[in-house]
């Protein structure tokens, strides 16, 4: 432990009050408990328990629960690529193309919204907060590959302040950050985040912007939007060798990733699970009485579960704990909400192909009151029991 | 009293920014968020508004002693009905496109907050000339922060300002570049978010003491 005693004498009360770099206290802080677990703990007096779960942990576990999706996206980046140019390319090849794609969309978004997060935490005095460690991972896998860096810049600066610093930084945010920057992506540019044209990049890499004469290739959910039959068989929908956002093509990789988040205790199979059931359920309801002409209404109810951004959203957004309810039995009702909503959006409205985003903002705004509703029929029902006794 | 007196200063300056109808009253903020989508259509309908705002606070402060207390709402609905058929018409007969772009919210303006919160608050309590200063006064701090929003939300969601170019068609996407205007711009949802922001800057330079 030379390198944190040489730190610790030397270079800490540099930062702390009257030190030289007082003004920058919060960014040493920051990295400082990131590098280094903090050395005070609550008093081993009163009813404590002593885990070492805080939320930089929890944060890095979703962050390599996102890594399957992260690396699969890039192969599939340029497996599109290069299948559209018509050149056979090796595995290597494929995923270099990919990852030169992707990796400055990360690094844009980590960039921006960390930046963010550090001159607000400088401005306020207060620690910085890790929160953003999950969604700067998570924004780059939801945008398509076209999608300019610029834009993703703007996006996720206004989700960073309006989506989470105004309501009080991490943790207090009533909606998922990430997803708003994709809610502002999708409402501001359509262009760049929907349609047939931004899902492969034809072009050789360059970096600093995004391709804009694209190749066409709709998504599935694309061509259902316009009733059109899809042209992806099931098998390359479970695999994720489909055009679609970076990272969520793929079932196994994101099945992957929920392994890990189950296992680690993260996220909460019960909203997992009932996402699921309630797509399930609305997509068999159309399945069955669902108009004939409507292409996404026919379209089979296990296939709904595995194209677009179901799964991930399943996987990785509306387990969100800060955003989703919190109590058990209202975990169930929200997940199965959102998975009802998503279906009927992408089913009703061809204006938007893809559910699952307005599903997850939606059911945002509705989780206190579910949890409220849990809350209160549980007060009443001990009330009842003491009045009965 | 003078007619320019130091009281009748601040009744005119208070409206325009320390007690400002949009950003510290927060009244009127529909219309706020319909027309602001462009700078043209903001401007017209600050102007009307402050011409509706001022005239209605005199005719009711001339009439306010002969005004029976319990039916004054109606005598002031019907004031400023009065007062914005004329202003609608006139707009129907000058600038034409813009009253089709406004489209109800003259209309509405009849149900504009900041009209009957000055009427109740201050033309029945006061005298012509201080109504008449205290509706324009209000009008015209309505109409700032209309022309505000309208500025921001027509130079970054469609690119122009008075419906002229001003970003350069070539720096945009479909033509090559690489800029791209922000639909979300035009919607009423961004407008919230601006006015939200203006009220935020408008606040944190003059702190509350």
């Amino acid at each position: 432990m030379g390198l944190k005693k040489y730190i610790d004498q030397n270079i800490k009360p540099q930062f702390e009050e009257g030190g030289k770099f007082k003004s920058l206290r919060s960014v040493f802080d920051g990295f400082y408990t990131f590098m280094y677990v903090p050395n005070e703990t609550s008093k081993a007096q009163g009813a404590h328990i002593h885990d070492a779960i805080d939320s930089k942990r929890i944060m890095s576990f979703v962050v390599i629960a996102l890594l399957p999706c992260l690396l699969f996206g890039m192969y599939n980046v340029g497996f599109q690529h290069y299948n559209a140019i018509g050149e056979t390319a090796g595995f290597c090849a494929m995923f270099f193309y990919g990852l030169l794609a992707v990796l400055p969309k990360v690094v844009v978004s980590y960039a921006v919204g960390l930046g963010i997060e550090f001159i607000i935490a400088q401005w306020k005095g207060e620690e910085i907060q890790e929160g953003f460690l999950v969604s700067g991972m998570l924004i780059p896998l939801i945008v398509p590959i076209n999608c300019p860096l610029w834009i993703i810049a703007v996006a996720t600066a206004l989700a960073v302040i309006f989506a989470k610093e105004v309501f009080g930084g991490t943790g207090m945010n009533i909606f998922n950050v990430a997803l708003v920057t994709r809610a502002f992506l999708f409402f501001s540019y359509p262009t760049m985040m929907s349609g047939d044209k931004v899902w492969v990049n034809g072009q050789y890499i360059d970096c600093i912007n995004g391709t804009v004469d694209g190749v066409s290739a709709a998504t599935p959910l694309g061509e259902l939007a316009a009733n059109q039959p899809v042209t992806t068989d099931f098998v390359n929908t479970i695999t994720g060798l489909m055009p679609g956002s970076i990272g969520e093509t793929s079932v196994i990789a994101i099945a992957i990733g929920a392994i890990i988040l189950l296992w680690s205790g993260v996220a909460s199979w019960k909203t997992m699970l009932s996402v699921f059931v309630g797509g399930a359920l609305m997509a068999i309801i159309f399945n069955a009485f669902g108009p004939e002409t409507n292409a996404a209404a026919q379209f089979p109810w296990y296939q709904h579960l595995t194209v677009g951004g179901f799964c991930f959203g399943a996987v990785f957004m509306a387990t969100d704990p800060v955003t989703s309810a919190r109590t058990e039995t209202g975990k169930y009702v929200f997940g199965f909400l959102i998975g009802c909503v998503a279906i009927l959006v992408r089913v009703l409205n061809p204006g938007f192909p893809e559910g699952m985003m307005l599903a997850i903002l939606l059911m945002n705004c509705f989780a206190p009151l579910i949890d409220y509703c849990v809350v209160q029929s549980n007060i009443n029902k001990r009330a009842n029991r003491v009045k009965k006794a | 009293m003078s007619l320019f007196s130091k009281e009748n200063g601040a009744v005119f300056t208070g409206p325009l920014n320390l007690n400002n109808p949009i950003a510290v009253q927060v009244l009127g903020i529909c219309s706020a968020l319909a027309v602001t989508s462009q700078l043209k259509p903001a401007i017209v309908m600050g102007l009307s508004v402050t011409v509706i705002t001022a005239f209605s606070n005199v005719i009711i402060s001339l009439i306010r002693k002969t005004i029976p207390n319990r039916i004054r709402i109606i005598v002031q609905l019907v004031v400023v009905a009065a007062l914005v058929t004329i202003v609608s018409n006139i707009l129907k007969a000058y600038v034409y496109d813009v009253s089709v772009q406004l489209s109800v919210y003259v209309g509405l303006i009849i149900t504009n907050c900041i009209l009957m919160g000055r009427l109740e608050a201050f033309a029945l309590q006061n005298g012509p000339w201080e109504s008449f200063l205290d509706g324009i006064a209000n009008g015209l701090g309505y109409a700032i922060i209309l022309v505000i929003v309208g500025f921001v939300r027509e130079l970054l969601g469609s690119g122009s300002l008075f419906g002229l170019q001003v970003i350069p068609s070539s720096a945009l996407m479909e033509n090559g570049g690489l800029y791209l205007n922000n639909g979300m711009m035009t919607m009423p949802a961004m407008a919230l978010i601006i006015l939200a922001c203006v009220i935020w800057a408008h606040r944190s330079i003059n702190k509350e003491k």
